[in-house]
């Protein structure tokens, strides 16, 4: 924690603050608040409840109008403070409202009712989180399959693809053989075409395959992928092939060599792809919302859109499941994040 | 039985030929050294050997059986590599067990063996350390335990002291030699260090662009070089050489270009009348004499304590090397006469670098 401390107050040197410590500070606050304030906005109004994210002007943070149970009604009232009229200063509940007019009671006196007109009086607030919005994704929607549909893609599509680009990786690195070059260059060529120039025919084999509305019409066509391909070869050529001909000496199996020798070697390269793989595969929405279209099969990022409808958006949910969404890519990224630098540095070729 | 033989063996990538037929024998239990100048192919006809490389043309035999054809790690054979080549990921013990796993050894026999092979090499304390955290020499250790463990026919050392400093690259040799007494397997061992190969090794190989110029035991090199190359190749300091004629009336008189004439012995040269010749005369085997035939002028002098160098040219320009033991009165700028045993001259065909010797 006092390590922590001290490089957070770090300074140019000598006691006093120098004007770039300020710059640098300033400058720092200023990336924070641009990097972090949409997050936080986020994650706060994730909190408030439907009513709360129509206010205007919006606040920062949730607030819920105060209730009270009233007997002989079933249903909390909400509290008003009355601020002119007669009742001035009082604090009533609500029984309902009629256009300009609301129908009042007293709370310590509920059998007379009131009459007041709706702009004498100011809702009671308190600072509350609408957990509901949370509650609701489990209760209402099935949150959990599509949690679990996003993380078998992820997971099975990560593996998939880490095993596939590191075996073409260490044969194109590794082997000599007649048209090695012909193969890396066809397979950096396919970079430079976009994905949705092959949307269709790729959507053609898969439902030819019969992986239409299946998790695997996801997986599978992701599995190969050039930059993972290039990315790992780069670095697999760093590994000096002495270390190779000494397993063979060692009697150990082409097989063995890749998979006790190559893979652990090339640790870093790989944990910068499954990074990016998880991300990619995570955050995928086109071709996962062209492929599966039956509920039961949605990843959270079509179950997202699905909250948007064409005539209303069910924002607290929607908010709600935006926080849930980021949380597990947030959590990869920071465990995995000191690879991210090491790696890309030493996969640049030395 | 480990016995090992090239026959004819050759090695081409596209055109260009790097071992050009190359035929010996290393006899079980001998320590062979191959040693040549960097680029004679040493390291390739090694690889060869161990099936890391394929045989363009000829025959390795191990034991009796042709092994052309047999994938590097069904050979039988251990290698140590210039840059050691551990694996860095795994501990000094997952290192040594590697092989043995390999071969589906049973672990206890496993652990065992690493064991044994650790505590002689002197690096059983080191078990649990990664190679990053090993210094070279212990780094070398490792790598020889590596080839040890498994038992194999024959050992093959590329270049393994070539990254260590002298003092260091002293002890290892002696090492290795150590080692070689007390397993008696077959070794075969690549350098370009001249001194390695004679400490080392039962016999040496020298090799120049692809091609044997001389298999011998290291004194028989010495003694009685086959060619000019392996004349200036084997020992240190090198051989001096000086070009000559014989005389057209008498063959046993050679006339040399610096101006100096000397008397051949009789009987033990082939050479003709009016043959172009050259002398080689070891830096050891010559002397300053007042009666000398050679005459020279000392450039610079080393004295060593012990020992002392004179290097200086003849009339022609021709450099000489002169050792002499102990100390010397004999400054730069001096002229000496210097002389050399009639039984120490080595005579060699100019044209064709071929020894004369009968």
């Amino acid at each position: 924690m006092a390590r922590v401390w001290a490089f957070l107050t770090n300074t140019r040197g000598g006691a006093r603050l120098h004007w770039t410590d300020w710059a640098s500070y300033a400058y720092l606050t200023l990336g924070i608040f641009l990097m972090f304030g949409p997050v936080v906005w986020l994650v706060m109004s994730s909190f408030k409840t439907e009513a709360d994210l129509q206010r205007y002007p919006p606040t920062f943070l949730p607030y819920q109008q105060e209730t009270v149970m009233v007997d002989g009604y079933d249903d909390p009232l909400p509290l008003f403070l009355m601020t002119g009229g007669e009742y001035e200063g009082q604090v009533l509940a609500q029984l309902r409202r009629v256009g300009l007019q609301a129908q009042m009671i007293d709370p310590e006196n509920p059998t007379e009712r009131l009459r007041v007109t709706i702009d004498q009086r100011e809702p009671v607030d308190r600072i509350a989180l609408a957990t509901e919005n949370y509650t609701d994704l489990f209760e209402r929607f099935s949150f959990l399959r599509y949690f679990w549909n996003s993380t078998f893609i992820t997971i099975m599509a990560t593996a998939l693809m880490l095993l596939v680009n590191s075996m073409a990786a260490f044969a194109l690195s590794k082997y000599e053989f007649r048209g090695r070059t012909t193969v890396l260059l066809l397979v950096i060529s396919t970079l430079m075409i976009p994905q949705t120039v092959v949307l269709v025919p790729l959507f053609l084999i898969v439902t030819e395959l019969g992986l239409f509305n299946s998790l695997w019409g996801v997986i599978i066509p992701g599995a190969a992928t050039p930059t993972g391909v290039f990315l790992l070869r780069q670095y697999m050529l760093t590994i000096p092939d002495e270390i190779l001909d000494a397993a063979r000496m060692d009697k150990a199996s082409e097989w063995k060599i890749y998979w006790r020798i190559i893979l652990p070697l090339s640790a870093p390269a790989i944990a910068v792809l499954a990074i990016l793989a998880i991300m990619w595969r995570w955050n995928d929405f086109l071709w996962p919302l062209i492929v599966l279209t039956q509920s039961e099969n949605f990843t959270l990022q079509l179950a997202l859109n699905s909250f948007q409808g064409e005539l209303q958006t069910d924002w607290s949910s929607l908010l709600a499941m935006t926080v849930l969404t980021l949380l597990p890519i947030a959590c990869v990224f920071m465990f995995l994040q000191k690879y991210i630098a090491t790696g890309i540095a030493s996969t640049g070729g030395k | 039985m480990a016995k090992l033989d090239l026959r004819g063996v050759r090695k081409s990538y596209g055109s260009v030929e790097v071992i050009k037929g190359i035929d010996l024998t290393v006899d079980h239990g001998e320590f062979c050294v191959f040693v040549g100048p960097s680029g004679c192919g040493k390291s390739t006809l090694l690889r060869m050997i161990a099936g890391l490389e394929s045989i363009t043309a000829g025959e390795v035999a191990i034991g009796e059986e042709v092994v052309n054809a047999i994938p590097a790690a069904d050979r039988g054979l251990a290698m140590v590599f210039q840059s050691y080549a551990l694996y860095p990921h795994m501990t000094v013990r997952q290192n040594l067990s590697f092989g043995l796993e390999n071969i589906q050894t049973p672990k206890p026999q496993i652990r065992e063996k690493v064991e044994a092979v650790a505590k002689m090499l002197q690096i059983d304390m080191l078990l649990d350390r990664r190679p990053k955290d090993l210094s070279g020499g212990q780094r070398q250790r490792v790598a020889i335990g590596r080839a040890v463990v498994r038992e194999p026919n024959i050992f093959l050392f590329d270049e393994p002291l070539s990254n260590l400093d002298a003092e260091l690259r002293v002890d290892m040799r002696g090492e290795i030699a150590a080692l070689h007494k007390r397993l008696g397997n077959t070794m075969v061992y690549v350098t370009h260090d001249q001194v390695e190969a004679m400490t080392m090794a039962d016999k040496i190989a020298v090799l120049r662009l692809g091609e044997l110029e001389q298999f011998g035991r290291p004194l028989d090199l010495f003694n009685t070089p086959a060619n000019l190359f392996v004349a200036g190749f084997i020992g240190s300091p090198k051989m001096n050489f000086l070009q000559g004629r014989t005389d057209a009336d008498n063959r046993s008189r050679l006339i040399l270009d610096t101006g100096d004439t000397i008397d051949l012995p009789e009987g033990r040269f082939t050479q003709a009348p009016g043959q172009a010749v050259t002398l080689g005369l070891r830096p050891t085997e010559l002397q300053p004499d007042p009666d000398g035939a050679l005459h020279a002028h000392v450039g610079a002098v080393e004295q060593l304590g012990s020992e002392s160098y004179l290097y200086g040219t003849f009339q022609n320009g021709t450099p000489v090397t002169v050792h002499n033991p102990g100390q010397t009165t004999i400054r730069p700028g001096d002229k000496v006469t210097l002389t050399a045993k009639s039984t120490a001259m080595h005579l060699f065909d100019t044209e064709t670098g071929l020894t004369l010797r009968a």
